[in-house]
């Protein structure tokens, strides 16, 4: 698939925004004239310093947001004929706070909750939850009030929780948030499963590093626009949109903008990758 | 004399189960720029909270060792006196920001000091002049983003004219905008005023162009500490500690071990281009095919 063309079959397109303008009351015009297509079973980043709309976006995604015009297509019925339950079917979002979401008085509660509310019968409630918490490793912590916990617990409930509905989309906004690094690698692993298992992830983010190490397509938003729609090693190629979206690339691909001059290709995102390159231009003999 | 003496400090915080801290000793020498690093729950913050005597003042618990400031102990100073010679800035510029203007904001400190009108006007216009926001005086501190907000906390620090500055993962809540108006007034900080600076941080990327010493910390002990150079050399420590290596100590340490012959020792962008095209200009030389 060529990343930036729509999709050549429907099918493939899981959500599709067509000609999408937002107004918050008060007159903010958050999203100016979107067009994008989200593929079946791709990571997709949706990248852009704050007030840049992508939150938005993704809010008009799964109807928590309403189009102020344009459309917004989901599993191929329009958005706007299907009610947020359903919508909550196919799009999960995962709030970039996620106290926001929590309120039960256990973690299995809290997990169970979603399917209930969309009118799953017992029985599949029970069994979307334990998958859900064996997925985001949470059975240990099943009966503990989620409040009580910490940060990276939090975050990995607020995410089962939206799991156990069993959307086709994953929405995670600023997952990373306040995690540290070793929380942050554990939490990624778990998402880059779910997208090899076949689920569509989109992630809101302004963190390059995790965009050019989990993400295929990135999205690159600036005063409710798409700046740039593109497959990852091309977004890193042009810093200087890259500037006009307020993104800084990972210090690696700066480096390799600086040695384009020795011939080292501008969209390196990774130290393995640039070390390769290095080796070949050298002849690799150390 | 050092500016913060920090000895065999124990402590946990009332209710809790854990040590926040564990026997964990640390000087800063006046004048000197160090950055903390460490995961979620490795100490830092208690340490911070340490520094400008908010433990044991404001937050009981059980504490042992000592923790002077400029030769002081933090025990026997009171509030007022700890005011002026630590300013503490934190993760959320929301718990600290609360009046009506930013003027407000940052002459609140010293105008409980007692500090004549006069003076509090020209701390004002100059601390808000060293963050960036002369000519938002009057403006809401509500209404700003998240960095102009942490800017202001900082100002709000200064117009105290504190002789140390604490600030604990400051640039926590940011994005991208906001982080490099952020690292912009931390360096003048370091650059301009020579001021003595303790920064909490989970990532050292953004502070390595102006620490002058990087300290690890895991499970409320200080593990290792010296110049971002040397810590930098070893990114498996840093992971051990858990703390995400800057992306090009990794490329340093993966090219030191494919070329062992050339050597390479480099941790901002500008030196690593240096040793880079050097070593691959060095080859070219060399005449191979």
């Amino acid at each position: 698939m060529i990343p930036g063309i729509p999709a050549d079959k429907p099918q493939d397109r899981i959500i599709s925004v067509r000609n999408l303008k937002y107004t918050y009351e008060g007159g903010v015009e958050a999203l100016r004239c979107i067009n994008l297509d989200v593929r079946q079973g791709e990571s997709l980043a949706i990248v852009g310093g704050n007030g840049s709309g992508k939150t938005t976006l993704a809010k008009n995604f799964n109807g928590l947001l309403r189009p102020t015009s344009g459309s917004v297509t989901v599993a191929g019925r329009p958005a706007a004929a299907q009610t947020v339950a359903e919508l909550a079917k196919v799009v999960g979002y995962a709030f970039q706070n996620p106290d926001h979401q929590l309120f039960c008085s256990s973690v299995e509660e809290e997990i169970r909750f979603g399917p209930r509310n969309l009118g799953y019968p017992d029985d599949e409630v029970a069994s979307k939850a334990e998958h859900a918490m064996d997925i985001m490793d949470l059975q240990r912590l099943r009966s503990r009030p989620p409040l009580s916990l910490r940060l990276g617990d939090r975050r990995r409930i607020s995410i089962a929780s939206v799991i156990a509905m069993d959307p086709r989309v994953l929405i995670l906004d600023e997952p990373t948030t306040g995690l540290d690094a070793s929380e942050t690698k554990a939490l990624m692993s778990i998402i880059q499963k779910l997208n090899d298992a076949g689920r569509t992830i989109i992630l809101i983010t302004h963190d390059m590093r995790i965009v050019s190490e989990y993400s295929d397509r990135v999205v690159v938003m600036a005063e409710g626009i798409v700046l740039l729609d593109s497959d990852v090693s091309g977004a890193f190629s042009d810093l200087a949109l890259l500037r006009r979206g307020n993104l800084e690339p990972p210090p690696v691909t700066q480096l390799a903008h600086r040695l384009s001059g020795l011939g080292v290709p501008r969209d390196v995102i990774s130290p393995q990758e640039l070390v390769l390159r290095l080796s070949m231009l050298r002849g690799g003999d150390g | 004399m050092k500016a913060l003496s920090v000895r065999e400090v124990t402590f946990r915080h009332e209710g809790s189960e854990t040590f926040s801290l564990d026997r964990a000793s640390l000087d800063v020498e006046k004048g000197e720029f160090v950055t903390i690093l460490g995961a979620n729950g490795s100490g830092k913050s208690t340490l911070c909270m340490l520094c400008n005597g908010l433990i044991p003042h404001a937050i009981s618990g059980e504490l042992s060792g000592s923790v002077e400031v400029f030769g002081r102990d933090t025990k026997t100073l009171t509030v007022s006196e700890l005011a002026t010679k630590v300013g503490i800035v934190f993760q959320e510029p929301e718990s600290q920001l609360f009046c009506m203007s930013v003027e407000e904001e940052v002459a609140f400190g010293p105008e409980n000091l007692a500090i004549p009108r006069e003076e509090i006007r020209e701390r004002v216009d100059w601390a808000l002049d060293l963050v960036g926001m002369q000519g938002f005086g009057e403006r809401s501190p509500f209404s700003l983003s998240g960095g102009q907000k942490q800017r202001v906390a900082i100002a709000a620090a200064l117009s105290m004219r504190p002789e140390m500055l604490v600030l604990d993962e400051p640039a926590y809540a940011l994005d991208p905008v906001g982080r490099v108006g952020l690292y912009s007034v931390l360096r003048d900080l370091k650059e301009k005023l020579g001021m003595t600076v303790l920064l909490a941080e989970r990532d050292p990327e953004e502070a390595i162009a102006f620490t002058d010493r990087m300290v690890l910390m895991k499970d409320g002990r200080i593990v290792d500490s010296g110049p971002p150079r040397n810590m930098l050399r070893n990114p498996a420590m840093l992971e051990s500690v858990g703390v995400p290596p800057p992306q090009l100590s990794e490329l340093a340490s993966l090219l030191s071990a494919r070329f062992p012959k050339a050597g390479f020792d480099f941790i901002t962008v500008e030196e690593a281009e240096q040793a880079i095209t050097k070593s691959v200009l060095q080859q070219g030389k060399g005449g191979r095919t």
